[in-house]
This record gives structure tokens, sequence and C-alpha cells, in this order.
């Protein structure tokens, strides 16, 4: 298969965004701060769906077209666990952004962040999943490509590189539409685009160890085993534009739900009940 | 001189496809209705597309509830592209100031707001379930007096979080236009008003000088058959159904009853069935006048997208599941079991 021909010299260089999210279906009120963010230390942390299929594409696209992947998560020193598993797989590189600054940030300081961050590696293709699963917001893709003015393509399932352009096929909703994308560009990535491989045997070995400076007393490790960190500083954030500070949204309210009750009436599970039920329902013409 | 902001007009997004509206815009109006008449300005429908996209569209738009009509009609906004649809949304946005833009989230809606969002700088708040209208207290932001400040008639966009446990009010006071995306389904369209017409505003694309990366090759549609939204009666299971060969159950008690069956996120997640199917916050909205929950537990992310059915039976085996609450009849039992009482029962009926 000489697929080589329809890339280009030297591959392409891939950055994926990836976050560690809680695992939303273990939720309870009790995770949730007073000022309504959500206290990820009290749920399990997870590599977010979506961006596994992220970086999935790139690691393809590289397999096909040659070039580099680098792995880039925000969040808390934490978040490391899934740079390792990105290196596992077979990222190249793999960052931390994380600054105290970025705390509290809504979509908009997040993606502001996260462009800074990919500006620096000057990428040609950029992956993120199509969403998180503790906001599902789908927005930071979009919002980071825009920030970056390139190109932006969402709901991405699979791609296939022609030099300076990508051939991208996504879903719209109401069919399937294929777009040839000049370079560089950003996709949102979504389960349809295939699972993450998994990890290599000996890679596994050599990443595990794979450390960034903050879960290592603040020093950096040599080589292969080091995780980049980047703070806001590092890569040129402004203050104003991170956390807090950027973040035009509020959290004004947060309330338990708690469900409505009504009219119940419990029926039971044999023929009669069944039957019963039935009836009822095709006497008040809701069935029949 | 500032612009009064109060003033702006309420916005939503018209999408369409090749010169045909969805239901979407149509839902968003009669929501959008409701918060223009309680803030006293006008509803504003915006329209980009190609030459003539207007024309038909024109008058369903005026006929669905809205004031005025901002139309972007240009060659080059015939098929969207994320990033000529942002440009000359951006531009009108900054030419008229809207105080509130709503769009649909749909694939289209969900990129292009993050897009338009990000070029302004505002807030978005994704897949509402509600928006209303009322004061803000800033808490970190006190008057000179020490009390803290007011902020009047915010919109603000009510959307479950977390996992559902939650039902977060978010706002956006000061980063305006206030921006929101809703689901399909959610909202509920005003009824027609035949011959209810509006004002016309054409404006530019500002597009000239703008390089688009984006061309598109090729567009297949997918005819889908699945139509939860108009169906009377839906058949829903979850991850308690166990397997996509014991959903083949449902759409037969579905099929004996004339409905469609439709999934909780935790069956399309588990792939027994399709993701057109999924009901809740990130899937269809649905009201049918029966609804039957088999092996859902009922989170509220689902719940959100089903509660308003006319009559809601549940099948579970946990007794505490949370969809007993929202029940109007509750069976605690196996569904394997259940079901095909019921489907004899129909059959016996018929």
């Amino acid at each position: 298969m000489n697929t080589k021909a329809k890339g280009r010299e030297g591959g392409y260089n891939c950055v994926v965004c990836i976050k560690q999210v809680p695992d939303t279906k273990k939720v309870t009120g009790e995770a949730m701060k007073a000022d309504g963010t959500i206290n990820r230390a009290a749920l399990p942390a997870i590599f977010n769906p979506e961006d596994r299929n992220a970086l999935e594409a790139a690691l393809r696209v590289k397999e096909m077209y040659g070039g580099t992947v680098t792995a880039i998560a925000m969040g808390l020193p934490a978040a490391c666990a899934i740079l390792r598993e990105a290196l596992m797989c077979g990222a190249d590189k793999a960052y931390l952004v994380t600054d105290r600054k970025a705390a509290g940030s809504d979509t908009l300081a997040t993606s502001y962040i996260l462009s800074c961050a990919v500006r620096k590696f000057n990428p040609d293709l950029v992956f993120c999943g199509r969403q998180a699963i503790d906001g599902d917001t789908a927005q930071t893709g979009p919002q980071i490509a825009e920030k970056l003015d390139f190109a932006a393509i969402t709901y991405l399932e699979d791609i296939e590189m022609d030099g300076d352009f990508a051939i991208a096929t996504r879903d719209i909703g109401t069919g399937v539409e294929k777009d040839r994308v000049k370079l560089p560009a950003l996709f949102t990535v979504t389960e349809k685009f295939g699972e993450l491989r998994p990890y290599e045997v000996r890679r596994v070995m050599k990443y595990k160890k794979a450390k960034a400076p903050v879960e290592n007393g603040g020093v950096a490790l040599e080589g292969d085993f080091a995780i980049g960190q980047l703070s806001c500083d590092d890569i040129g954030a402004e203050a104003d534009r991170c956390g807090f500070a950027g973040s035009p949204t509020n959290v004004n309210k947060i309330v338990s739900v708690v469900l409505a009750g009504g009219d119940y009436k419990e029926v039971a599970a044999t023929d009669e009940g069944v039957k019963a039920l039935v009836d009822e329902l095709v006497a008040d013409h809701t069935i029949g | 001189m500032a612009i009064d902001r109060t003033k702006g007009e309420v916005w939503v997004f018209a999408e369409q496809e090749e010169g045909k509206l969805s239901d979407v815009p149509r839902e968003l109006l009669g929501k959008g209705r409701e918060l223009a008449d309680r803030l006293g300005v006008r509803l504003g429908a915006v329209l980009i597309g190609g030459e003539g996209v207007a024309g038909s569209l024109a008058a369903q738009l005026f006929e669905a509830g809205a004031d005025v009509l901002h139309v972007i009609e240009d060659a080059r906004l015939e098929v969207f592209r994320g990033k000529a649809y942002r440009h000359a949304f951006v531009e009108l946005i900054k030419e008229c100031s809207p105080q509130i833009v709503i769009f649909g989230a749909t694939h289209m809606g969900r990129d292009l707001a993050p897009a338009v969002a990000s070029a302004l700088k505002c807030g978005l708040t994704a897949d509402c379930t509600d928006l209303q209208i009322g004061d803000y207290t800033d808490k970190k932001c006190t008057c000179e007096d020490g009390s803290a400040k007011v902020v009047k008639d915010v919109l603000l966009q009510i959307r479950p979080a977390f996992g559902g446990n939650i039902i977060a009010t978010i706002v956006n006071p000061y980063n305006w236009p206030q921006m929101a995306t809703v689901r399909e389904g959610v909202m509920k369209p005003l009824d027609p008003q035949p011959g209810r017409t509006g004002e016309v505003v054409r404006h530019e694309s500002h597009l000239d000088g703008v390089e688009i990366p984006v061309e598109v090759l090729e567009i297949v549609r997918r005819h889908s058959s699945i139509n939860l939204k108009g169906a009377r009666i839906i058949v829903a299971g979850g991850a308690g159904v166990g397997s996509k060969e014991n959903f083949k159950l449902l759409h037969d008690l579905a099929d004996a009853l004339g409905g469609a069956v439709g999934g909780s996120r935790a069956a399309v997640d588990l792939g027994y069935c399709e993701h057109e199917r999924q009901i809740g916050q990130t899937g269809v909205t649905v009201r049918p006048a029966l609804f039957i929950s088999c092996g859902i537990s009922g989170a509220v992310q689902h719940l959100a997208g089903m509660q308003d059915s006319a009559k809601i039976i549940a099948i579970n085996t946990d007794k505490d599941a949370p969809i007993f609450k929202v029940a109007h009849y509750g069976i605690v039992g196996d569904l394997n079991v259940v079901i095909p009482k019921m489907i004899k029962a129909i059959k016996q009926k018929g």
C-alpha cells in the first residue's frame, strides 16, 4: 500500500488535546463544591472517551503518513495518568498544562489556554475529542480552532491526507459530508472514528515511569521519561483570560434534582397485573 | 455613544439545509417569543444561506413567531462551512448587538455557536433544558454601599450538569450577547399564525477577502426512518436490557403497539441501539402519549428527555431505581418476563 505518496515529505505534526474527566456515571451531589464547581478529587478519573478516539486519529495519521504525535492535557497533576496512557499507546511526547491561574476556567478560558499551548507546537493537524463527558458541551475544540484561525472540522469519522490538505469525512447529523481541508486544521473526533489501539507492551515498560516535574518534587526527568510541564506563563497565556477571570459564564445556582412524584401505581409483574394495566390503557385510549 | 444593551433583540439562528428549515428554529422561536415579550424587545430570526434562501422561508419564520428576519445571502454560504458562517454571523452581531442569541444544539449549531462565542469572547451554555429571564446577584462585585451588585434581566441558562444529579443555572452577566444552545424537541413551537408577517432586513456577508479553508466535496444525506419525536408511543430500553439481542423484545412490543423504539445513553454506549434512538439531554427530547421504560435506571439526563410524557410505565428489577419516581405505573420485575406478558395482553385485546 503506497499511501505515503498521498502524504508529504516529513509527514505531519499532530497535536492531540486530551482531558482527564470524572467518571460522570459515578457523580453524586457530595462531589460538588459550594461554588457549583466539581470536586474532581471525589470521583474516579478517566481518559475522556472521545479523546481516546482523537488520539487514535492522530496515531493513524502518523502510522500512514509519518510525522509526530504530541499529547497535551490541561488539568491537575493527576492528569499525567492519561498522558502516560497516551505515551504507552504511541504518542511521541506528552505535556501537562497546569497552573493555579487556570482553575475555574469555562470553555472560553479553557480553549484560550489550550490554543496558547497548541500554538507552541506549530502543528499541521490538531485532534480533540468531540466532547468531554463531564460537560458534554462540544465547545472547546471549535473554540481552539477559532482562536488559532485554523480550519475546524467537527464530528470527524475518517481522515486521509493529500499533501497540504486533509480529506475529512464528517457526520453532519442529517448525513455524511466529505471535505477537502487546507492545513493547518483542527478536527473534533467522535467514537465512530474507531477505538484507541491497545498499549504497546514495550512502551508500557518504558513509559510507566514517565513523570512531570510536578509529580517529581519539581525536578524534570531525563529523556523518554519526561512529561513536559507548561504553566500559563510558559505558553504566553494572559492571566486575565485564564481561569475565573477569563470566564464570562458563572454558575448562578445549583439545585439537587428532586424527582417529581405524581400519581403512581405499582403493577404486579404477573399475567393478571400486566393484563389489568393494558386494559386500563385501552380504556383511556392511550393504546388501542 | 454606548448602545443600551437592554434594548437588543432576542435572536434565534434559523438553521436551514438545502433551503429547508428543520423543526428546531420553530421550537426556538417559541421560547424566543416568550423571552422577547418578557424583555419588551423584538424577536429576530437569523437566516444564512445562498442566493434566494429567504424567499420561501421568510413567511414560515414570521408565522412561527419572528418579528424581524435578518438575512445574509451569498453564494459562498450556500453550504454550511464553519468559518464562512462564523465570519458572517460575528459581523452581524457586531452590527446589531442582540442581547440573546439561541442556536439549536444540532451538528451545525454545535459547530457554529462555539466559534461565534469564541470570536466575540462571550459565554455559551450548551444543551439548555430551559431558558428564563431573571436577576443575577454578583456576590464578587459590591456596590458603594457594600451590597452585592444586581444585574437585572439576564438570561438564566438552565441545564443538568455533572451526570445529571444537579441542575445548574448558568449566567453570562457582562460579556453579551448571552448565548445558548438547545437540543431538538426541548422547546415547544407556537401554533403557526398564518398571515403573520414582519420586517426583512438584508445584511452583507463581509466575506470578501476572507479565506475559507474548506471545500465541501460531497454530501450524502441519510434519510432516517427513526422518528422518535413524532411517535405517540415509545418503548425505550437501557443498560438493564442486557444485550442487543434482548433489545429485539422492545421492538416486538413497539410493533404490537404501533410505537417507536428509543434508548438511554447507556444503551447507545453499549451498542444495544443506534445513536439516533438516544433519548435524553444529549439525545432527543420526547413527549409521547405513552412511554414504556425498560431496564432504564433513570439518570436525570435521561429523565430530562422523557419526563413530560403523558403516561410513563417503568419496568425495572431495582425497586429503588429513580425511574419509578417519574413513572405513573411501576412494574418491579424482569423485562424479559414482563414484556412478553404485555405483548400477549395487547394481542388478546386486538
